[in-house]
């Protein structure tokens, strides 16, 4: 491992700037109350260079990077925009020096459409219209595809995200943050993001690039400054690294590979789809068209696609959010429940978690235990209080503390409100509470979305010991590193049709990127689906 | 219903929804921007006796219509200071708006209580207010009736076309993003919350100086409340508010002339019949799916507290 471990060295500097750096943070110190997010904090970035800035949840990255966009002020410590000391009052200010910023929660207004959430953050716009072809100029030179007519409520996570970088493009910055830009991206589409970094940075553009995924640091990143609980323990060059030491630095400890279950059991069937259609509900959704699927006991099911090809449809359809009409389209332990609610799937031994932990998987200002209350039955045992209906609230919390010790949930006071949980913590408590209840089907959306790479492993060993116990777990994801981690069988889904299931032994990252490639039309991605069922006659 | 009288109820149609037009329109914009200003109706009722007090003192009605609007956005300052800067909550805030301004208005108006009003003209255009029938109504009105159907179109451009009503909506929709953006969400909420007032002191004005010009104690009569209602019905759309305003000017004025010709439905259904009907109108208007989320703003009535 090379490169210097202390932060102290380069603290020694002094607060003065230097014209080699683009931008330059000296010993920043940002408290919050008693709280101290960032102390004494050294970075500074040169121009066209791609910068990683690493860290586990909670290692205060986004608090630094807050202060560079000047949307908080830092209690002590000088910030320097090209050797000039530079106060950023605020995120006008940090725009007019030429920051651009794409957000991990998206600053987007979801009532708006692509064009007017765009036009919104540029100081220049004359008429909609030209700001229009503009739009679609620099999502086709940089391979973002956007319908810039489209309403925000209606788009994807991912579709989202696209907005948000066409947004900063336009604005043609000189040093671009980036929080996590590829979690939500397909293969092809990071490595199109990818030239198109490389190329701003040979434009001059310098990158902050925060990620979670190493590799990706590695490949794209000239240099990497590491943050744990708020101070900086090494700048390294990525390049000079390997991935197991990145996450060593980051972590301060070693991160345990997934234990793989021994053998796959062919088990009965835990959770079967027929034919099931379910119509588009907005004027950008997509309708799911005879999506059939057989889960069995002790496999994991992973299903693959680009973000907004029918994955919300597929999750509210097998959850019961939007129950359908013929009931025999869904079956939960052979039991036909399509027309059932959520609540009645759940009695058959279901489980599900949502992909947005906010708002869908947790109550946002209810304590944990009270979010226990939702998804669980914790009424009173004894007959005359269950009859009345009285919660039974010390078993509540009794479950919100083995969850929030099974799982590691690093939290404030004992039992916070689900809001005030970082995204990561907050995601291995909703996965906890389902698991906590040994369900014989789970489905899962996105289980490690903006997770770290600790959380994440301990997310999916989870996810794998669960179905090693014998229940069937189908995991939607977008992430393609932790399907082939765990999933026995993958299939895809694009434009709301879904693939037969393939063995996930058999499945490379070239054919699943073919097969999701139906997304963007074309008989290529048949040819590509047709060749790849030629070449696995085991397929489902 | 021979001419003359058919002639008679649209001109107090018009009379009656202007007012209701008028205010709503303000709380409109208001909403847009995230703020629930239950105030309406104080800001109103002040309006109405500001208007009166100035015109009969000056002697000109236009003066009124500038103080009316004047007292309407003055009433809204406390509430922006208390729900703006200080955070408070904004439906406990606007209630007490209202009965500030139903107090107020009492007291300010005890001395004219009873004393003829200055009455607001209607324009006379030589020619075209002479043609039979259509003339009055559409050239002989009084320039308030213009000015709300003006505003109602320069309201519906600012909110859909400008980029001034772009950043509006925006702060209305989440004031979060629109404060990492840069925009002053205070700054911006601060604008809507006094051109609401200003609406609705508008509103009020035209009650006591064309619609019925004397002043009478609480003269507002819930017509604060109804424009409110109208607002959160009409989706937040200025084109659907001016056919919501208009629908509920027309039942109600038509349930008086039924009354008056002895027809034997009760009162009590008659007089409760505008509210069904517009309602009725603007949900069957509304159910087109998709746009309705869309069009409410989902910040409203709640607090923007920035980041430290």
């Amino acid at each position: 491992m090379s490169g210097s471990e202390t932060a102290g060295a380069a603290a020694a500097t002094g607060a003065t700037g230097t014209a080699e750096f683009l931008v330059e943070a000296r010993g920043i110190v940002k408290r919050f109350g008693t709280f101290t997010a960032n102390d004494h904090v050294d970075l500074a970035i040169r121009p066209g260079e791609i910068h990683a800035l690493l860290g586990e949840n909670g290692a205060g990255k986004s608090t630094l990077v807050k202060m560079l966009y000047g949307s908080l002020q830092p209690t002590a410590g000088r910030i320097f925009w090209k050797g000039e000391p530079v106060v950023v009052t605020d995120p006008g200010r940090a725009r007019d020096f030429g920051i651009g910023m794409v957000f991990q929660h998206f600053s987007l207004f979801e009532a708006l459409t692509v064009t007017e959430n765009i036009a919104l953050a540029l100081s220049n716009v004359a008429d909609t219209g030209a700001l229009a072809t503009r739009i679609a100029t620099v999502s086709k030179d940089y391979g973002l595809p956007l319908e810039s007519r489209a309403t925000v409520a209606d788009l994807s996570v991912g579709e989202r995200q696209r907005i948000e970088i066409v947004r900063c493009l336009l604005q043609e910055p000189k040093l671009l943050i980036m929080d996590e830009p590829t979690a939500v991206l397909t293969p092809q589409e990071a490595d199109q993001l990818f030239l198109t970094l490389e190329r701003l940075a040979s434009e001059g553009c310098a990158v902050l690039y925060i990620s979670h995924r190493l590799e990706e640091v590695k490949r794209l990143c000239h240099a990497a400054t590491i943050l744990r609980h708020g101070k900086v323990v090494a700048e390294v060059d990525p390049k000079q690294e390997t991935a197991a030491s990145l996450a060593r630095l980051m972590v301060g400890a070693d991160i345990h590979a997934i234990r793989p279950k021994h053998a796959r059991i062919a088990g009965p069937t835990r959770l079967l789809v027929d034919r099931l259609d379910l119509p588009a509900n907005g004027p950008f959704a997509v309708a799911l068209d005879q999506v059939s699927l057989e889960l069995r006991a002790g496999e994991i099911l992973a299903i693959a696609g680009v973000a907004g090809n029918g994955q919300s449809e597929l999750f509210d359809a097998l959850s019961g959010e939007r129950p359908v009409s013929r009931s025999g389209a869904v079956a939960i332990e052979g039991t036909a429940c399509g027309h059932l609610g959520v609540a009645a799937r759940r009695e058959l031994g279901a489980a599900f978690v949502p992909e947005e932990r906010l708002g869908h998987g947790a109550v946002p200002a209810f304590r944990l235990s009270e979010n226990v209350v939702l998804t669980r039955d914790t009424i009173f045992t004894d007959a005359m209080r269950r009859l009345l209906g009285f919660l039974d609230f010390a078993r509540a919390d009794a479950t919100a503390a083995r969850v929030s010790t099974a799982y590691d949930v690093r939290k404030g006071k004992p039992d916070p409100e689900a809001r005030s949980l970082s995204g990561g913590n907050l995601q291995k408590f909703v996965v906890g509470r389902e698991l906590d209840r040994k369900p014989q089907v789970l489905v899962v959306n996105q289980p490690t979305w903006g997770v770290d790479a600790g959380a994440a492993a301990l997310i999916r060993q989870a996810l794998v010991d669960l179905a090693a116990d014998g229940a069937g777990v189908l995991v939607i994801s977008q992430d393609l590193d932790e399907i082939f981690e765990i999933a026995d069988r993958v299939a895809v889904i694009s434009r709301g049709h879904l693939s037969p299931g393939y063995d996930a032994h058999v499945m490379t990252l070239e054919k699943v990127g073919l097969l999701m490639g139906g997304a963007h039309g074309g008989s290529e991605a048949i040819e590509g689906a047709l060749k790849l069922r030629e070449a696995d006659g085991r397929a489902y | 219903m021979d001419q003359a009288a058919l002639l008679a109820v649209l001109l107090t149609i018009v009379t009656a929804s202007t007012p209701l037009l008028l205010a709503a329109l303000g709380e409109l914009v208001t909403e847009r921007a995230g703020v629930l200003n239950l105030g309406v109706e104080g800001m109103m009722v002040m309006g109405a006796v500001a208007g009166f007090a100035v015109a009969l003192t000056t002697g000109s009605p236009y003066l009124g219509i500038v103080a009316s609007a004047l007292a309407g956005a003055l009433l809204a300052v406390p509430f922006g200071v208390l729900t703006l800067n200080l955070v408070a909550n904004q439906v406990a805030t606007g209630l007490a708006l209202t009965l500030l301004g139903l107090g107020l208005s009492g007291l300010i108006g005890e001395r004219f209580v009873g004393q003829p009003g200055v009455r607001l003209t209607k324009l006379h255009i030589p020619g075209l207010s002479d043609i039979p029938f259509v003339g009055p109504i559409v050239f002989g009105q009084d320039v308030l009736v213009y000015l709300s159907l003006v505003l109602a179109v320069a309201v519906s451009w600012l909110i859909f076309r400008s980029r001034a009503g772009l950043i509006l909506r925006a702060v209305g929709d989440n004031h979060a993003s629109a404060h990492a953006l840069g925009y002053s969400v205070i700054r911006v909420r601060w604008a809507a919350v006094l051109f609401g007032g200003a609406l609705a002191g508008l509103g009020g004005g035209y009650l006591s100086l064309a619609y019925t010009p004397q002043w009478i104690e609480n003269m507002t009569a819930g017509r604060g409340w109804i424009a409110l209602a109208l607002v959160v019905f009409s989706s937040w759309l200025p084109g659907r508010l001016v056919i919501g305003a208009y629908l509920f000017g027309a039942v109600t004025i038509l349930g008086f002339f039924v009354q008056g010709l002895g027809v034997g439905v009760p009162a009590q259904l008659l007089s409760s019949l505008p509210y069904i009907v517009t309602i009725a109108a603007l949900v069957v208007i509304s159910t087109r799916r998709g746009r309705a989320r869309a069009d409410t703003p989902a910040c409203l009535g709640q607090p923007f507290v920035p980041d430290r």
